[in-house]
């Protein structure tokens, strides 16, 4: 899988949990979580899980300390999958 | 703490005396289940409850939100102090409740008993999240749904 091919998996994971006010076509790989996307910290949890679904990874304690940004996310998930 | 963890019905006494909250809040008489997967439990609403003196004048029932907070005190923050007990860390952490999708089926009157079954869907990264359901005396659905929240560090 490429990094735009995870990328693009990624924004479709996060898209139902962007903030009001958000626009999907804003999102870049530089955006943040909760202060760019206002993305409910709640929610995060919910994001990883998809995740670790999605791309059939598990993401641990750390690694969850890591994704504060879309790219930062990828960089994760790249280093996860086998 | 001393726990001993083989008396499963201290625990669960253990459990309920170890919940943060108290009367007039405290919703939670006992647990007939709990385990790392699943939290039964249940509370009679007390007539004189003090809810019921503006919900509603005359007409007294109990509200949707109590019955959430029953659901949740029971089956999340039950769960939730159930696997603290576990490691020793209860006193440490205070549960936060953060999420709530529940539907409303039947009302609940002064005097009812409640019991809450509340089954874990996950617990990952200290978000716990369980679908509840709460039936009467009469074995009837009352509400149902999926609870969430957080067990936060006190600093």
């Amino acid at each position: 899988m490429t990094r735009e091919e995870t990328l693009d998996k990624l924004k479709e994971i996060v898209k139902p949990f962007i903030g009001d006010g958000v626009k999907f076509e804003s999102l870049t790989e530089a955006s943040d979580l909760i202060n760019d996307l206002k993305i409910n910290s709640a929610h995060v949890v919910d994001i990883v899980l998809d995740i670790e679904t999605e791309f059939d990874i598990v993401i641990d304690d750390d690694s969850i300390n890591d994704m504060n940004t879309i790219g930062s996310s990828v960089d994760v998930i790249i280093k996860m999958m086998p | 703490m001393v726990v001993n963890t083989s008396l499963d019905m201290d625990i669960k006494k253990l459990v309920r005396d170890n919940l943060p909250y108290r009367r007039p809040f405290l919703f939670v008489d006992s647990f007939d289940e709990l385990s790392e997967d699943l939290a039964i439990g249940r509370y009679r609403y007390k007539e004189d409850e003090f809810f019921y003196t503006g919900h509603f004048p005359g007409n007294p029932i109990t509200p949707g939100v109590i019955l959430t907070e029953t659901a949740a005190q029971i089956g999340l923050v039950g769960l939730g102090i159930y696997y603290l007990i576990k490691e020793e860390k209860v006193g440490q952490v205070v549960p936060l409740f953060s999420s709530a999708q529940v539907d409303f089926l039947l009302p609940v009157y002064p005097g009812e008993e409640v019991r809450v079954h509340s089954q874990k869907e996950y617990f990952r990264f200290n978000k716990l999240k369980c679908k509840v359901k709460m039936t009467n005396e009469r074995g009837e659905k009352v509400c149902e749904g999926y609870l969430s929240g957080f067990m936060i560090e006190k600093s």
